[in-house]
């Protein structure tokens, strides 16, 4: 290994081309801090005005509530679905299973921006724009793929001895599965719910096809607030979101390692 | 069907079937209504006609399909999202592959720190991350400032396609990194040893052993940005800031804007054959590579 001591300018590269990752979300932590009334970087002065200004500012506030519990209630049926499903995909054999693997997990391979726009045209005609229900269904659609993804991984390489010894002892199918299955894969479940949280929370794209002055979630808020003005206030929500994803992150990272959960 | 007593092994096998088809059925059902149907129905109102003011109607006509490929607008549309992609592609692929093959060689907790550093920014919203680069290239942000102290002519970098391309090229970063290290399985560290006890200098151990080695991961982290860029509308849109024209941001302002659902459909399924030929040179790629 001798060999691979990364030579002193690679460093230096290596480390530039980090410094460009991050720059744009370290920077909005110093930035949400500003005391300025524009965006201006270094600030000419600190403050937590923008903080401030973020929880007087209602709509946003009643647009975060919209999306955690949309992002809740997504990520809890997207479990409740997903489980079965990838349980069915790698326990039983039938004809034509990989074929539908591909079918379910296909809306990940289709742009958001062609994805929102079918949905937008279909959901019109069923009057499920800017409606909670009509975000629940448009967000499964995309948060479905990922927990199957991850489920069928997880459940794939599951150990099946404890499976088998349970059955040969005589337990009924459903209780294998509730008393086995299920907890051997909480880890998965763990990481297949955080990255469901996250996909519905940050979603964007499709969301702003489906959402309106009637209900809004928070990426929607914040678009449209950088569109139409640049100043601090999107700067404190950007640092709440970050610290908010971390956490997530974190929660993945004790449930079952970031590089399995990701990386696959 | 399930009443009659039939043969063991037959009954479990039906038994099996009809599990499978209860437990899938909601994931189906899903699937079908919010994406297949979508999808379809997509394709079908690219042949729509539309009215003046955001009406249609529904009967079978090639009036968008030509109107879009004998119109200037479209065609430099679409020459220039491609275009752009492409040279974005190419410039994620260069800042990407030495933070991807230091990682590869790292080892122990500073890999995994490292990791979750490049995977981090895939989690943070792209409203967020878009935002913080209208915060650094703004004409008060620190770049412009910098240039200015320096003595420099302070360039523009906001609301044109130079700004977008700056945001866009970091926000794809982590996608071509992690399919470049996908691909890095394949590189040997005991080869390049060799390459370099047998006298090779550096920059011919990369030319020819890394670089070929890792033409695989290189093919798909391309084929992902590209596909990624082509479809990119957030920070096109913010950054742009109405100025830059790309298929992405004009699907979304003939839909909402213009409620010209027939053309943005057409648009669309634009993007989707744009998809396909990016597709097809992937595998056209792997095919040579093999």
């Amino acid at each position: 290994m001798e060999i691979h001591k990364t030579s002193w300018p690679m460093r230096i590269i290596v480390f530039l081309l980090f410094v460009y990752l991050l720059a744009p979300v370290l920077l909005v932590f110093p930035l949400s801090f500003s005391g300025d009334q524009v965006l201006r970087f270094p600030p000419s002065f600190w403050s937590t005005r923008w903080y401030s200004a973020l929880f007087a500012n209602s709509q946003m506030l009643k647009a975060f509530w919209t999306s955690l519990s949309l992002a809740a209630v997504v990520t809890v049926l997207s479990i409740v679905i997903a489980v079965p499903a990838a349980w069915v995909m790698t326990r039983l054999r039938f004809a034509g299973r990989d074929l539908l693997f591909n079918i379910f997990t296909a809306p990940l391979l289709l742009p958001t921006i062609v994805l929102g726009l079918a949905i937008l045209i279909v959901f019109a005609s069923f009057g499920l724009l800017a409606t909670m229900q009509g975000l629940v269904f448009a967000h499964l659609v995309v948060t479905l793929p990922y927990a199957l993804r991850v489920l069928a991984v997880s459940l794939s390489t599951q150990d099946r001895a404890c499976e088998e010894a349970a059955r040969t002892l005589g337990a009924k199918p459903l209780t294998v599965f509730f008393r086995v299955t299920v907890p051997m894969l909480a880890p998965g479940i763990v990481a297949a719910a955080a990255l469901c949280f996250l996909v519905s929370f940050d979603e964007v794209v499709i969301t702003l096809f489906l959402t309106g002055p009637r209900i809004s979630t928070l990426p929607v808020e914040l678009y449209n607030y950088v569109y139409n003005q640049a100043d601090p206030l999107v700067a404190a929500a950007s640092a709440l979101l970050i610290l908010l994803t971390l956490g997530v992150i974190m929660i993945v990272e004790r449930a079952m390692g970031l590089g399995k959960a990701f990386v696959k | 069907m399930s009443a009659v007593p039939a043969l063991p092994r037959p009954a479990r096998q039906w038994r099996d079937g009809e599990l499978a088809v209860l437990l899938l059925l909601p994931i189906a059902l899903i699937n079908a209504i919010g994406f297949i149907l979508p999808v379809l129905n997509l394709a079908r109102y690219s042949f729509n006609k539309s009215r003046i003011g955001g009406g249609m109607e529904a009967v079978f006509t090639w009036e968008n399909w030509a109107g879009l490929l004998s119109d200037p607008f479209y065609l430099e549309l679409v020459f220039n999202s491609v275009w752009i992609s492409l040279a974005i592609t190419l410039t994620t692929l260069v800042v990407s592959y030495p933070i991807a093959l230091y990682l590869h060689r790292a080892s122990g907790s500073w890999r995994t720190f490292l990791t979750v550093l490049v995977i981090s920014p895939l989690l943070t919203s792209a409203v967020v991350r878009t935002y913080g680069w209208i915060a650094i290239l703004t004409d008060d942000g620190p770049v412009v400032s910098a240039i200015k102290a320096v003595g420099l002519p302070a360039p523009s970098l906001m609301f044109n396609i130079k700004g977008v391309f700056i945001g866009l090229t970091e926000i794809l970063m982590p996608y071509m990194i992690l399919a470049l290290m996908a691909g890095f399985g394949r590189l040997d560290p005991r080869v390049e040893e060799a390459a370099r006890t047998l006298g090779a200098t550096p920059a011919r151990t990369f030319t020819k052993v890394i670089l070929p080695l890792t033409l695989p991961g290189i093919a798909l982290g391309c084929l992902l940005c590209f596909v990624l860029a082509v479809s990119s509308f957030i920070t096109p849109k913010l950054m742009g800031g109405g100025r830059v024209f790309l298929l992405a941001t004009e699907i979304y302002d003939q839909a909402i804007v213009t409620l010209n659902w027939p053309l943005a459909s057409t648009l669309s399924i634009l993007v989707l054959i744009v998809f396909g030929a990016a597709l097809w040179a992937y595998s056209a790629v792997l095919r040579r590579l093999d």
